[in-house]
Formats: structure tokens, C-alpha cells, sequence
């Protein structure tokens, strides 16, 4: 049933300022009514009956910020999820990309990783995975573990396996993992040119240069105020003539960047043009 | 129809809707008297992938504008917004819109349940909900949060839907303001 809210709006602020200043996540400026959905979740699943005792545990058992940290941040994601992006990607973007001598992508908010392997399946099949590098960074350390091993449950493979063929893929889309049990592993060649790290889109800075820039479904857990200074993270760290590609219902047309990039046609990519 | 007057103006109507309801909407959008002093979201449960947009399918059919719902588009009075495709929709405090792709609840995504409650700790008496037909239990939780907010509650009659069980598991949690079919469902939305 669905309760009142243990945590409103005022607690909620109080409980994101004390973790702000214990621990260094600042998670103020994120979408609120997210947020304080994924907290009174929290509240529900591990049975808190009082703001106070939440934030008593939050504050004092460093051990349970970890798993704070992983419920209140989202890490659904999928493999190939929107074919006409993934259709995007492959037969424009990443043609494109293999101009340069040397690809380097950053693929910020990666959770677990399925965007990595399908982005390094692509590569693969344009023959550019040699001379490629992704670096998928998160702010959640556990599920960057996951995604370092490549190991997803068997269950997922048909969907992927669909949303791979609608987006162009014409190989045997089992040839990429092999299956154990109920899990599958994604072949090492997969994951060769890949560098997972820890990365908070809201304090780090910029740590390189890129020529594609994916974050998707990131931004929409964040207030517009943040959103901003992402976007200028993203622009500082991208290339002249680099693209930006967001979720399918993202967008920089409320952002200072959005005379310099140019859309590609309808897609939620954008290229830095000036 | 089992009461004569409504609570309060309102200033959101949220219609939640899934197999079934589709046909409904077909049926009542058109026949919604434009303007509206206030602003219709519409959670309905859909297959994502589809090529043409929701939006236009729903601005044939009404002068009133239809918009599916992007990250932090302003909720203006007047409109109807879809939520998107798999994704949750939410409303902040500021009246944009925020969305969310979070686990599916009750199977579904988005969700109706989600909406109806952070909308109704938004608008409390302010709003009105309608539950439409269809095949699951999703929304009659928040159905509910909605009536326990102070706003409007109104169920399509089991009888008219084409699917009757979420009208049913609303229906089991309590008794809403009203329980109407599809022509009495558009007559309180234009006496709103």
C-alpha cells in the first residue's frame, strides 16, 4: 500500500545536507521529486518507521551509505535499448569517428555497463575497436564492478538480442557472451578498450578529451541548475566537431550550449560545431 | 454519478489508463470542450518503439495542444501530456516535469501508481484522478493516496471498460467520488 511519505520535503533536505557534508555526495541539486521517491523507497525496503532513525543509520554506519548511495541512484539500463538511436550511432556517428587516429569516448553514468558492451560490439563491427578507447565512468563503485566482469542474467539476452538486430546488427548476437547456467559473460575482446572508473558528474572535473560524449537517461535524475554545469563539464570535455548523446527524452534546448550544437536530424545527438 | 457537486476547482486532472483504455481516450479527447483551465496528464500503458508519436495521434483529434512529456517541460494549464514510453513520469514542486527510469512497478513503466502520488502530494485537493480500464492492478493504489489527498476520484464503470480489473482492484480499496461510464466520465471532465 502506498504510505505517506516518511521523508517530505524539509527532512529530505536536512538528510542530503548532512550527507553532502559527512561524505562528499552532494545530491541537492538532484530532480526532487525523484529523489524523494528513491529515499521513501529506501525508507520502505529497509523498514525505517522514523525520518530520524534513517538518518541516524545514513550518518553513522558507513556501511550502509554504500548501499544508500546504490538504492537512491538509479542503475537501470539495458543493451541497444532505443534502436534508432543505436541505429544513429551506428551507420552516422561512428563512421564518422574513424577519421581520427585515435576514438576515445567517454560513456559518463555507465551503471552496470550494458551500454559499454553495446557500444564496443559497434566498434567492433566498423573495425575501429583497435584504435578506440571507452572510458565508462560512475559514480557508484559496486556497480562498476559488475560491469568490469561483463556477467548479466541469461534473461535479458533475448530482449537484447531483439533490440540489437532493430538497431542494424546482422551478426549472430550470441556469438558475443558465452552462457553459463543462468548468467552470460561478454567475451574479453569486448572488453579490452575499456576503462571503468569512479566519476561524479556533480564534483569531479573534466579528465580528458573526446570525440563522443554518451550520458543517458543521467540527466533527467538531476535539477536543471546541475544539469547546467553538466552540460558545461560535457562541453569543456569535448572536442570541436564532437557529438553529445543523451536519453530519448533529454535535451540541451534549455542550456547555454545549444547555439554551438547542431542536432543530428531527429536523434537526441548533438554536434559541437564551433 | 453519485454526487451532485465537486469538491473544488481543480487545477490537474490525471487520467491512468492501460489495456483497453486506448479507445477511450480515442473517444473522450475529442470530445473535451477547449479551453480547459486545467492541465490533463495522461499515464497509459504502451508498448515503446512505436514510430509515430502519441502526441500526434491526440492532436488530430482535439484543438487542445498534446504534448508527450520531456525531461522538465513546464506543466502549463490548458495542455494534455502524455507520459512517455517506459519511463516514469513525475511533476517537481516547480511544475516541471521529471522523468524517471527506474524499476518497473507493478510490471509496468510508466507507472500509475507513481504519478497519481507525487501528483497528489502536489495538488492534494486540486486535482482529480481518473482510473480507466485495464488488465492489471496498477494505479488503484495511487487511486486511492489521490482520494486520501482530498482530490476527485472517478472510476470507469467496470461494466463499460473494456477490461475491467483495475477498475475492480480500485473499486476494492475503497468507493470513489464517482463510478461512470465513457460519456459520463466527458461530462464531469467539462464540468470541471
Amino acid at each position: 500500500m502506498l504510505g505517506y511519505n516518511l521523508v517530505e520535503d524539509e527532512e529530505l533536505e536536512i538528510l542530503l545536507n548532512d550527507v553532502a557534508n559527512k561524505y562528499g555526495y552532494d545530491f541537492t541539486e538532484y530532480s526532487k521529486a525523484s529523489i524523494k521517491r528513491r529515499v521513501n523507497r529506501l525508507c520502505t525496503l529497509d523498514k525505517f518507521t522514523s525520518f530520524a532513525e534513517l538518518r541516524y543509520k545514513v550518518i553513522n554506519d558507513e556501511s550502509y551509505f554504500g548501499r544508500f548511495v546504490e538504492e537512491i541512484t538509479v542503475n537501470v539500463t539495458e543493451m541497444f535499448r532505443d534502436r534508432h538511436f543505436y541505429k544513429a550511432l551506428r551507420e552516422q556517428i561512428i563512421p564518422q569517428l574513424g577519421v581520427h587516429s585515435y576514438i576515445k569516448i567517454w560513456l559518463a553514468g555507465c551503471s552496470t555497463g550494458e551500454e559499454a558492451y553495446s557500444l564496443s560490439i559497434l566498434l567492433h563491427e566498423a573495425n575501429l575497436a583497435h584504435k578506440a578507447i571507452i572510458y565508462a565512468t560512475d559514480i557508484n563503485p559496486s556497480v562498476l564492478e559488475t560491469a568490469k566482469h561483463g556477467v548479466y542474467p541469461i534473461g535479458s539476452m533475448r530482449t537484447y538480442s531483439e533490440n540489437y538486430i532493430n538497431s542494424g546488427g546482422i551478426a549472430d548476437f550470441s556469438s558475443y557472451y558465452t552462457a553459463n547456467y543462468d548468467h552470460v559473460r561478454f567475451i574479453d575482446k569486448l572488453r579490452e578498450r575499456m576503462i571503468f572508473a569512479t566519476h561524479n558528474l556533480v564534483s569531479d572535473s573534466s579528465f580528458n578529451e573526446f570525440q563522443l560524449i554518451l550520458c543517458r537517461n543521467v540527466l533527467i535524475y538531476f535539477d536543471k541548475n546541475l544539469q547546467e554545469k553538466v552540460f558545461k563539464l560535457f562541453d569543456l570535455s569535448l572536442e570541436s566537431l564532437g557529438y553529445l548523446a543523451l536519453g530519448s527524452k533529454e535535451t540541451i534546448k534549455f542550456s547555454e550550449l545549444e547555439g554551438r550544437y547542431q542536432q543530428i536530424e531527429k536523434e537526441k545527438i548533438w554536434r559541437k560545431v564551433t | 454519478m453519485e454526487k451532485s457537486d465537486l469538491k473544488s476547482k481543480i487545477e490537474l486532472l490525471v487520467i491512468g489508463g492501460s489495456a483497453g483504455s486506448f479507445n477511450v481516450l480515442l473517444e473522450l479527447i475529442p470530445k473535451i470542450k477547449s479551453p480547459i483551465s486545467f492541465a490533463i496528464v495522461i499515464v497509459l500503458h504502451r508498448k515503446s518503439g512505436s514510430n509515430t508519436s502519441i502526441s500526434e495521434v491526440f492532436n488530430l483529434k482535439t484543438t487542445l495542444n498534446v504534448f508527450e512529456c520531456e525531461d522538465k517541460d513546464q506543466l502549463v494549464a490548458g495542455n494534455i501530456y502524455f507520459a512517455p514510453a517506459d519511463y516514469h513520469l513525475l511533476i517537481e514542486n516547480d511544475y516541471t516535469f521529471s522523468l524517471d527510469y527506474s524499476e518497473k512497478m507493478n510490471y509496468s513503466r510508466p507507472c500509475i501508481d507513481i504519478t497519481f502520488k507525487v501528483a497528489a502530494d502536489l495538488y492534494g485537493s486540486k486535482m482529480a484522478a481518473i482510473l480507466l480500464s485495464g488488465a492489471n492492478a496498477d494505479g488503484a493504489e495511487g487511486f486511492f493516496y489521490v482520494n486520501q489527498k482530498s482530490g476527485t476520484t472517478i472510476v470507469q464503470d467496470p461494466f463499460s471498460a473494456e477490461i475491467d480489473t483495475m477498475p475492480k482492484e480500485a473499486l476494492k480499496l475503497f468507493k470513489p467520488d464517482f463510478v461512470a461510464n465513457v460519456d459520463e466520465i466527458i461530462a464531469l471532465i467539462n464540468s470541471f
